[in-house]
């Protein structure tokens, strides 16, 4: 199946074949470069990434075994003006996406005037009673944000997905970058590239800056809360707690102890100020969301409301990134923010509208079409690349239970070329950007994690389903 | 530290030992088993003995030979006693507590692991056993340097002598232990080939055959042989060196955390004990007596330590 039309915007090559400004320099340098060479480089990253352990673990059949995301060396690039551009749209998103928050666990203003309906926020799972007329430290929700983006055209970037709740990939934008330097150190003095690597620090200096009042007077205490070693992103986890110098805890080293949630030390147990966890909201707190569940700290959430911790991202963010709501995210920066959003959305049929259903129904064959609580890639239909049948089992699904999802257009993803040995050839892409909050201000790296579908015409880039990541490179001038 | 680290690098220290012990004891045993002809069997008998792995060996085997017990011991998923296995527990504590590691020494513990399943991916030969022994080594030494090289001198490295020390000992004592008896005076053992050749195999298995010959002149007698293991604190898989290292450590841990723990006093009661005794009160005492003491006393330190230091709750 070949979905690459002429429609398709590659961010290298324009229309007559010539190199756009961002690929210039780095195609001077990749010209002069020996082709086997490279090829080579590209098996010693393979090993550099095994050896120390840059691994994702995979659930279901292969339980416990450690796989590597594909790595392809040659880098999207992105120049500096449409890097500045763009991060005014997501700041805009970001800052929308915190107030959002929290009128929806306040006064719910956003639906008093009429702009969200209020049957989305009903019996959505995401949504916390937990949370209703509490405020965050500093005010901040959503800590650490991961915006999905696409590119359709030059100045053409539209936003797939948010991530509100824990967003990973950081790892792999640093050490890609890490990596690169490594394997092709006279590039960067050739290309002048923005800086990745202050990402760990920028996100200790803002999770210290959203430390509750019980932190006042020392050094806040920070922690990364992990499920554990045989968690797809541990790696992740182990990465930026080492990075940031944090304890990597798991919820059985920590119990809620004289009105603090406290870790147990060689030395006995001390308190925690900030817990960046990477885990659910359903297994933060046994006594509060999941009486079942073995894992969380009991009792955790009576102490956040109490100003005991910070946790980060707060609790209840999902219902930001729902995709129940993502449609009506235009509404959304526009109610708090007052400006246009400077970053469009995908268009976006909701099937719990009979109008939309029809349409979507009757275009099955041509849409992208996704489950409201699903993510990864399971569970959807892309509407080109399906057969007869599995479209015919789809509609089924969908017809049953229309208000379960949502449908768009099959996106020309822009293409970005990888490393094959018959040269370059283009692949469809996405980026995330990670973007820091703190009552100090918002913070973006330039940047992000490029995902790379490396089938030929293939749409789908999750590491899950046979993608790659790059180096992802702003031009510094 | 957490609690949780320091018992994941303790353990990761001590299944390295265990693996490295293992090679070796396998690799004094292949040796005897060459030198030995006929009754080879035996030998690899009494190598499943000193590991006490012969009722698990007897469940999925019905005869003792070279490369059953040799594959066994190194490679079988059945076995978690395994070199392979503990190799694997070391690794899975390390990225437990990756964040307490020096880059280098994950590294080096993740390479091990590598290389070692690599190598033993299919069956071994007899013919490749001597190399894969080494390679074992190699990759145990690998991680001690890169530990000793690289770590910062804080608790962290503490945690992970005090494993190696408690392991080591705990080694030495099970394979004097198990040959206990060719130790002991009889009239059969004057000269005999066959003593001379068990001799040669304990030391072979805590790697002091050469250093044994170059202290006492490449003379072997019985009651050397367990002063040298149990008493000379120059040979590092001497019970007397492990229980010193154990002291520096445990030092370092009271200085760094100011206060000292069941554990320090425990220690200092055993580390007096060794330090006090004679060989020939040893062997007055009984050796076999000795030797179950001592690995009962080892193992209620570990316990402490355990215990003292919050490992779990």
């Amino acid at each position: 199946m070949q979905t690459t039309t002429r429609a398709t915007f590659d961010e290298m090559l324009d229309e007559d074949g010539g190199i756009r400004p961002a690929y210039r320099a780095f195609r001077d340098w990749y010209d002069a470069q020996d082709k086997a060479w490279l090829a080579k480089q590209g098996q010693v990253a393979e090993s550099v990434f095994r050896r120390t352990g840059i691994t994702f673990n995979v659930y279901g059949e292969d339980a416990g075994q450690e796989r590597l995301i594909p790595f392809d060396m040659i880098p999207r690039i992105i120049t500096r003006d449409e890097w500045t551009r763009l991060s005014r749209g997501i700041e805009q998103r970001v800052r929308a996406l915190n107030a959002f928050l929290h009128d929806l666990y306040h006064k719910r203003e956003i639906v008093k005037a009429g702009r969200l309906p209020e049957r989305v926020l009903r019996d959505n799972d995401a949504f916390l009673p937990e949370m209703v007329g509490f405020t965050p430290p500093g005010g901040v929700y959503t800590h650490i944000v991961g915006i999905d983006l696409v590119r359709t055209g030059p100045d053409d970037f539209m936003v797939l997905e948010d991530n509100a709740r824990t967003p990973s990939g950081v790892s792999y934008m640093l050490e890609n970058r890490e990596t690169m330097m490594a394997m092709f150190p006279e590039l960067f003095s050739r290309v002048r590239v923005q800086p990745v690597s202050d990402y760990p620090r920028a996100l200790a200096r803002s999770l210290a800056a959203c430390a509750p009042e019980a932190a006042a007077g020392h050094r806040p205490v920070v922690s990364v809360l992990t499920p554990g070693i045989y968690n797809s992103a541990y790696f992740e986890h182990a990465f930026l707690a080492d990075q940031m110098g944090a304890e990597l805890v798991e919820s059985s080293d920590l119990r809620v102890m004289d009105g603090r949630v406290c870790q147990r030390t060689t030395r006995g147990w001390q308190a925690i100020d900030v817990i960046y966890r990477r885990v659910d909201d359903a297994f933060l707190d046994p006594l509060t969301f999941n009486p079942t569940s073995m894992l969380g700290v009991p009792g955790i959430m009576d102490i956040y409301r109490a100003g005991g911790i910070t946790i980060a991202n707060a609790p209840g963010t999902g219902i930001a990134d729902d995709k129940a709501i993502y449609s009506f995210m235009p509404e959304i920066v526009e109610f708090y923010t007052g400006e246009k959003p400077l970053l469009k959305n995908v268009p976006t049929w909701r099937c719990a509208e009979a109008d939309s259903l029809k349409y979507v129904l009757d275009n099955l064959k041509d849409l992208v079409v996704k489950e409201v609580h699903g993510s990864g890639g399971y569970g959807m239909l892309i509407g080109p690349t399906s057969s007869k049948a599995e479209i015919a089992r789809f509609e089924k699904k969908l017809r049953a239970r229309p208000e379960n999802y949502i449908a768009q257009p099959t996106l020309a993803l822009s293409t970005v070329p990888i490393f094959t040995k018959a040269g370059l050839a283009p692949r469809h892409v996405d980026l995330r950007p990670f973007v820091l909050v703190s009552p100090k201000g918002i913070d973006i790296t330039p940047g992000g994690l490029t995902r790379v579908a490396l089938k030929k015409g293939s749409l789908v880039v999750n590491s899950s389903q046979g993608g790659g990541t790059k180096d992802s490179w702003v031009l510094a001038e | 530290m957490l609690g949780r680290t320091a018992y994941g690098i303790f353990w990761m220290f001590r299944y390295l030992e265990r693996a490295e012990n293992t090679a070796r004891l396998l690799e004094a045993g292949f040796r005897m088993a060459l030198t030995r002809g006929s009754q080879s069997d035996e030998e690899w008998r009494s190598l499943l003995t000193t590991l006490g792995l012969a009722a698990a060996y007897d469940d999925r085997f019905d005869e003792t030979t070279g490369p059953l017990v040799s594959n066994f011991l190194l490679r079988d998923r059945e076995n978690p006693a395994s070199v392979l296995a503990m190799v694997e527990y070391a690794r899975t504590n390390a990225r437990m507590v990756r964040t307490a590691l020096t880059r280098e020494v994950w590294e080096a513990t993740n390479e091990a692991w590598m290389a070692l399943c690599e190598a033993m991916a299919r069956p071994v030969r007899m013919a490749q056993l001597a190399d894969l022994l080494a390679l074992v080594r190699r990759q145990a030494m690998l991680v001690r340097g890169a530990l000793e090289g690289t770590m910062l001198r804080n608790e962290i490295f503490n945690f992970a002598r005090v494993g190696t020390a408690i392991e080591a000992a705990d080694n030495t004592a099970r394979i004097l232990d198990v040959k206990y008896h060719v130790l002991l005076p009889s009239v059969a053992w004057v000269g005999s080939t066959l003593d001379n050749a068990q001799w040669e195999m304990m030391l072979r298995s805590v790697a002091g055959e050469r250093v044994f010959r170059w202290l006492n002149a490449g003379t072997l007698d019985p009651r050397g042989i367990a002063n040298f293991l149990i008493c000379d604190g120059r040979f590092p898989r001497s019970l007397a060196y492990s229980y010193s290292k154990l002291a520096s450590n445990m030092n370092g841990l009271a200085r760094e955390h100011g206060t000292t723990l069941r554990s320090h006093a425990l220690l200092d009661s055993a580390v007096t004990r060794l330090q006090a005794q004679t060989i020939a009160e040893v062997f007055e005492f009984g050796l076999h007596e000795f030797l179950t003491d001592f690995i009962a006393a080892n193992r209620n330190l570990a316990d402490a330590i355990a215990a003292d230091y919050r490992f779990i709750e």
